[in-house]
């Protein structure tokens, strides 16, 4: 892909992302927060491919330790999250 | 023009070679993958916003979260799989080490230190992206953007701008969470002349960016990386403790630039699409946050408004008659009501009182009264935070009202409780300009027919520092006490 498809795609996901934030319900912002920091460790794909190239130790161990900060945040993030939205249910209906 | 035949050349020159033929070093520039490869990024991406997307409803989030996950996985064996590996088994030691570490501390974290749980993670994203983009200076030839001349002039620019926006997230984040965890002071740090300092750092690490265009030697790079890491510290120390939900807010978009600008070096589309997603969430509860202030972002950036209660109270000596009540009164007005309306702040959070505020409205409930719970939107230390805990509490998420679809109610309500929450009711919001909190949308529990008060003392206002107006009503009763405790005593008088 070139430079200007990339920026494309930016651009366009920047408007997806305004118009999905806001419908998402302010009683979920936290969730919200906590999912979006899991996702942006997407960011693994360049750790793991700096931990997996031979040719330079620096750079391979820089990317191990960025795969260990990245794993932290993708487990524990969508762990969380899904902790939390276990939580919000809706009234019993007893009556 | 024909009289300069060279001068034209040198000119068209280099745009020629450019456009014409194949030239090795544009090539390796276009990040060429197998198609298959591309359009499985792409599908992660479209988890990821699917993901996002589930959020509007909590039937649907649960298996919104899911899809991320599997957008993950997917991004991460797809990685793995076209890359020759030179260490699978590091790799997979790594990614243990994080999950075990990830998963247990998702696992063990109270529902009310979730700021700074996510103030952590946000550093580590930083973090991440700074290392990142450290192995790609380091090793430019496994990122693919090896060029004849050293590394392409445009990765160059997306690398130094994805480290420096990856160390301000970590550093910033840092701060954040050792305020929001009680570490360090909530009260803004005031540097003199930190206006001055900030811009000017923040002018060096831009400076040096367009410099690392020209000259790819390793001290600009690295450079740039310590500026990064100095101004995130420099621009969170001013903020004070009540704050935090826009920063905690601006540095979740932070992450999602700096993953972003790593997606551009890159050239995958998953990645560009979360830090598109991740930048544009943050950059939009930021204003959700500032506009429930009435604050503009820059002045919330700039600093030095409120601190921890502590640091802004005290100073105003309160000797205005105002009327006391016991648990059993409050039991009694409330058993007594149509309808009852608890207004839940950072207080409660504080106190732990969630659950047994829970227990208090079901008795309530039992009793025949209506209860609603109104929630401001920066209650708390996140956006949300108050909406988590009383999730947490079994509160039914259909009890629970934002702030525009409940404050019409207060005037037919008969008893408001508010408990752990100040700023956010104070009437002067409405009338008084020389406030510091004008303009600022609040809850117009005034409005109830009685507003009862949980407050740990009448010493002590809110983060503003603002003394409130609605202490000393007739229509008011303070309940001065621990607000756990207090509730306790309700349950009691209650049952």
């Amino acid at each position: 892909m070139d430079f200007l498809s990339i920026l494309s795609i930016f651009v366009l996901a920047c408007f997806v992302g305004y118009y999905v934030v806001w419908s998402v319900t302010p009683a979920l912002h936290t969730p919200l927060m906590a999912v979006t920091n899991a996702i942006s460790s997407v960011i693994i794909v360049g750790a793991l491919i700096a931990a997996a190239a031979a040719g330079s130790p620096g750079a391979k161990w820089l990317g191990l330790l960025a795969v260990v900060l990245a794993s932290i945040n993708i487990f524990g993030g969508f762990a969380v999250t899904q902790r939390m939205l276990a939580m919000y249910r809706k009234k019993e209906r007893r009556s | 023009m024909a009289q300069h035949p060279d001068l034209i050349m040198s000119i068209a020159g280099p745009d020629a070679t450019m456009l014409a033929g194949p030239n090795p070093g544009v090539e390796a520039a276009t990040h060429s993958q197998p198609a298959w490869v591309v359009l499985a990024y792409l599908i992660a991406g479209v988890c990821f916003i699917l993901a996002l997307r589930r959020l509007s409803s909590p039937e649907t989030s649960r298996r919104g979260n899911r899809l991320g996950m599997v957008g993950m996985a997917i991004a991460v064996v797809i990685t793995l799989a076209v890359h020759d590996i030179a260490s699978l088994l590091e790799i997979s030691v790594a990614i243990a080490i994080g999950a075990v570490i990830g998963l247990t501390t998702a696992r063990r974290i109270q529902m009310t230190a979730m700021p700074q749980l996510v103030a952590a993670f946000h550093s580590l994203v930083g973090l991440a992206a700074v290392l990142v983009g450290a192995a790609a200076f380091l090793n430019p030839d496994a990122f693919g953007i090896l060029g004849d001349e050293g590394i392409h002039t445009v990765s160059r620019v997306e690398m130094a701008l994805g480290v420096a926006i990856g160390a301000i997230t970590f550093s910033g984040s840092v701060i954040a969470f050792l305020k929001l965890n009680g570490n360090m002071s909530g009260a803004p740090i005031l540097l003199p002349g930190r206006h001055v300092l900030n811009i000017a750092t923040l002018a060096g690490i831009l400076g040096l960016v367009a410099y690392f265009t020209l000259d790819q030697s390793p001290w600009v790079f690295w450079t740039v990386t310590a500026l990064s890491f100095v101004i995130g510290f420099l621009l969170i120390i001013p903020i004070g403790g009540a704050d935090m939900p826009v920063v905690v807010s601006m540095l979740n978009s932070y992450s999602g630039w700096a993953a972003a600008a790593m997606g551009f070096t890159l050239g995958n589309s998953a990645m560009i699409i979360t830090g598109a997603l991740v930048g544009s969430s943050g950059a939009i509860l930021s204003y959700i946050m500032c506009r429930a202030m009435n604050r503009s972002f820059i002045s919330v950036i700039a600093g030095g408004f409120g601190g921890d209660a502590a640091a802004s109270g005290g100073a105003a000596v309160i000797n205005r008659p105002y009327r006391r009540g016991s648990a059993e009164d409050a039991a009694f007005l409330m058993k007594q009501a149509e309808q009852v309306i608890i207004v839940p702040g950072y207080g409660m959070a504080v106190a732990q009182a969630q659950h047994v505020l829970r227990e208090m409205g079901d008795l309530l409930k039992k009793e025949g009264v209506r209860v609603k719970y109104a929630i401001h939107p920066v209650a708390g230390r996140m956006p949300g935070h108050m909406n988590v805990l009383l999730a947490e509490a079994n509160v039914p998420y259909d009890e629970v009202f934002e702030l525009e679809d409940i404050n019409s109610e207060f005037a037919q309500t008969d008893v408001a409780f508010v408990i752990g929450a100040n700023d956010v009711t104070n009437p002067a919001a409405k009338t008084d300009k020389s406030s510091p909190i004008f303009g600022m949308p609040i809850l117009d529990v005034e409005k109830a027919r009685t507003v009862l008060f949980v407050k740990r003392s009448m010493g002590g206002a809110g983060y503003a520092g603002v003394d409130n107006e609605l202490f000393y009503r007739d229509n008011t009763m303070m309940l001065l006490a621990d607000a756990k405790k207090m509730v306790e005593e309700i349950v009691k008088a209650l049952a």
